[in-house]
């Protein structure tokens, strides 16, 4: 016996919201097995991942500051992603972007530069990010070179780059020659929204970014464009849209918001430059972005719910001492629970018992 | 402080006068501990041996002592994990890794209360120590059987980062080889990782394919030395006895032993005389271990016996003067007869007889 997957004709909107929270149920509940498997209560596990997070205004803060950089990196993939184009290296981008603003707060590091420094960092990390996104973009549509390889090899490019300039030129000289650079000086310090707290104003730039995005994509005829692109090219070609231009158009907006991200968490979170400055949120947004099915709305939802998951799982080793390994088999749970359901709710799953089909 | 020292010599064993007056830090009943580490406990190496310390510090004082951990870190990411700790009740924090240096001291300035330790950075604050190993002594013993046994006369290094510590550990090891013979060449590959077994083996394949019959590695998983143990080479373990793993090749292992310093540590907490402080530990204080040295003739065996006891007794210092550089010149000598701790913790330069050069 096999089974087959026909297309369905009438998926709704309801029904694939109704299929979201359905995944993230089945996804606890096959987490809360191997929890109980492995002789914990699974309802002191559920405190513990969901419920004392959201319910402590610490974790919440700590939640937003975690998911700022994969909600901005992953809102510019979905540019990429929907018009079918395979950007794997934001987290190069999220590099160069931190490299370039950086080296301006490194410029202008013990100057009394006034007010200027952050808001033009900011721009260079976009533009810097927007750059190493181009690259990939440009041989796609010069040479033909297909874009996975090309932006994925870009990203040990962007981090060996960075870790070439805080071993050599950009090292502290009063760091006992350790890789890193100098701390930032206050102007070259994205604040923080609320004093003393930990949440800076990388998340105003990932709440705009959703917004922005949603009137592009929703009521634009760029969004159009983008859509036809990935969904029709040969429409979209007749239609008159160059895909070359899609293309160079879609890296550089999803490189300038990983750039965006980059500097961001340097000057607002890090406050230096040093060899590993992301745990993965250039790949991980990958999974947000398709965890947010690529609606904007969507992705700020799922960058927060794998946020929850990061900070869960600390909290469920801390606690509980449950394992590391736990956390990333939910988190994997999580994505394939997600997908399963978006498949169900476009497909309708049909068995096959003998002679059918070919 | 002078006055604490004073009225707990009055007090002699009453703990209640001194919490009453509080005027020293107050001896606890029952600590929490909690440990953040930079690569998985399973990782046979660092951070296995961080968690090897924890477990000494649950034994020596069972029931009034409870500890946490949080293992593969991000360092980039890693001030929430340390200042969730901080918010759930632990009385001392251990941050075992460089790169936790700033996220640690910002933490330690909001939670004044609270006694940090890190390892192996120089940051600290009333509330913040550090701590390290002199594991460069080790790699001084290792690099002269290496330099005895090696019949190639090249003898290879996986290095993790090429930072002060890990130059230090290079230089260390071959100025041992090179003091019993002067003709060995050394090869070094940075695997740029701590911990990631398939990129440190293939480094350690990289090597042998060149003709290296010893390897020495600073990089934490036991895949290099199992490299060694496949082709029939000679290797040493890093952090941790890494016997089991490679029962021909290992000749010994440079082992870090927290164990003496954590429970140390735990007890000052315990007991309210705990201070802000820079340890620096070597094979004297038992910080560094040598693992026991097998698979090799009885002479080379004694020879490092002999090494090992002269260090210990401070007879023998790895960076005695004068030590020259790649450059032929001779090294300031700042320290007495060798160099001083601070050029030892800020190594940036090769001595003479390396051939590579550092990657900057």
């Amino acid at each position: 016996m096999r089974f087959e997957l026909t297309p369905r004709t009438n998926s709704s909107t309801v029904m694939r919201i109704f299929a979201s929270i359905a995944a993230f149920i089945t996804a606890f509940l096959i987490a809360g097995f191997v929890i109980w498997l492995m002789g914990r209560s699974p309802l002191a596990a559920f405190d513990v991942y969901v419920l004392q997070p959201l319910s402590d205004p610490w974790s919440l803060q700590e939640l937003i500051v975690k998911a700022t950089p994969m909600a901005l990196i992953a809102i510019g993939l979905s540019y990429c992603f929907r018009a079918n184009l395979w950007n794997i290296g934001a987290e190069g981008q999220y590099v160069i972007g931190a490299v370039l603003g950086g080296w301006l707060a490194l410029r202008t590091h013990g100057t009394d530069a006034g007010l200027w420094v952050l808001p033009l960092m900011l721009l260079l990390g976009i533009l810097g990010g927007a750059l190493w996104g181009l690259i990939p973009a440009f041989l796609k549509t010069r040479f033909g070179v297909n874009e996975i390889l090309t932006s994925l090899m870009l990203v040990y490019v962007a981090q060996l780059t960075l870790d070439y300039l805080v071993r050599g030129p950009w090292r502290d000289p009063q760091g006992f020659n350790f890789p890193q650079s100098v701390t930032f000086d206050p102007a070259a310090t994205l604040p923080p929204i609320l004093e003393a707290g930990r949440v800076h104003y990388g998340a105003v730039f990932a709440a705009i970014a959703v917004v922005v995005t949603a009137v592009i994509l929703g009521r634009t005829l760029f969004g159009y464009r983008l859509k036809l692109t990935g969904d029709a090219p040969r429409a979209a070609r007749f239609a008159g849209f160059s895909s070359k231009a899609t293309t160079l158009a879609v890296f550089a907006i999803s490189g300038g918001l990983a750039g965006l991200a980059g500097i961001s968490e340097v000057s607002g979170q890090i406050g230096q430059l040093q060899p590993s400055i992301s745990p993965g949120y250039g790949f991980t947004a990958i999974t947000v972005a398709f965890l947010g099915r690529l609606n904007p709305i969507g992705i700020l939802v799922a960058s927060l719910v794998v946020a929850l998951t990061f900070i869960g799982g600390e909290s469920a080793q801390i606690m509980l001492k449950l394992p590391l390994d736990l956390t990333q088999a939910f988190q994997g749970i999580l994505l394939l629970c997600v997908l399963a359901a978006d498949a169900m709710v476009s497909y309708r799953i049909r068995f096959v018992t003998r002679g059918g089909g070919k | 402080m002078f006055s604490g020292k004073v009225f707990g010599a009055l007090a002699g064993a009453t703990v209640l006068a001194l919490s009453a007056t509080g005027a020293v830090a107050q001896p606890k009943d029952k600590i929490k501990i909690g440990f953040i580490y930079v690569g998985p406990v399973g990782d046979h190496g660092w951070s296995y041996q961080h968690d090897q310390g924890r477990q000494a510090i649950e034994k020596a004082f069972p029931g009034k002592v409870t500890t946490t951990f949080v293992e593969s870190v991000p360092e980039a990411d890693s001030e929430r994990a340390i200042e969730q700790l901080a918010r759930t009740g632990h009385d001392l924090i251990f941050t075992t890794s460089f790169g936790f240096m700033e996220p640690t001291l910002k933490v330690a300035k909001k939670y004044p209360n609270i006694k940090f330790e890190h390892a192996t950075g120089f940051k600290r604050n009333p509330n913040l120590s550090t701590y390290a190993a002199k594991f460069h002594e080790g790699r001084y013993i290792i690099g002269q059987i290496a330099g005895k046994m090696t019949k190639s006369n090249t003898i290879g290094y996986v290095g993790a980062f090429p930072i002060p510590e890990v130059i230090a550990g290079i230089n260390a090891f071959y100025l041992g080889a090179q003091s019993v013979n002067p003709n060995v060449k050394i090869k070094i590959v940075f695997a740029n990782t701590w911990y990631d077994p398939a990129k440190e083996g293939d480094a350690a394949k990289a090597l042998l394919d060149q003709g290296v019959d010893m390897l020495a590695q600073h990089t934490d998983s036991p895949a290099p030395i199992q490299a060694a143990e496949a082709r029939g080479k000679f290797g040493f373990g890093q952090a941790s006895d890494m016997e089991r793993f490679a029962p021909k090749a290992q000749l010994t292992a440079i082992i870090d032993d927290w164990s003496q310093y954590y429970v140390a540590r735990a007890k000052a907490v315990l007991d309210g005389t705990w201070k802000s402080e820079d340890t620096w530990g070597g094979l004297a204080s038992n910080m560094v271990v040598m693992a026991p040295y097998k698979n090799m003739p009885d002479d080379v065996k004694k020879l490092a016996q002999e090494t090992e006891a002269a260090i210990r007794s401070g007879q023998l210092n790895p960076f005695k003067c004068p030590i020259i550089g790649q450059d032929g010149k001779e090294i300031e000598c700042k320290g007495q007869g060798a160099l001083s701790d601070q050029q030892v913790l800020g190594m940036n330069f090769y001595v003479k007889g390396i051939e590579d050069r550092i990657p900057k």
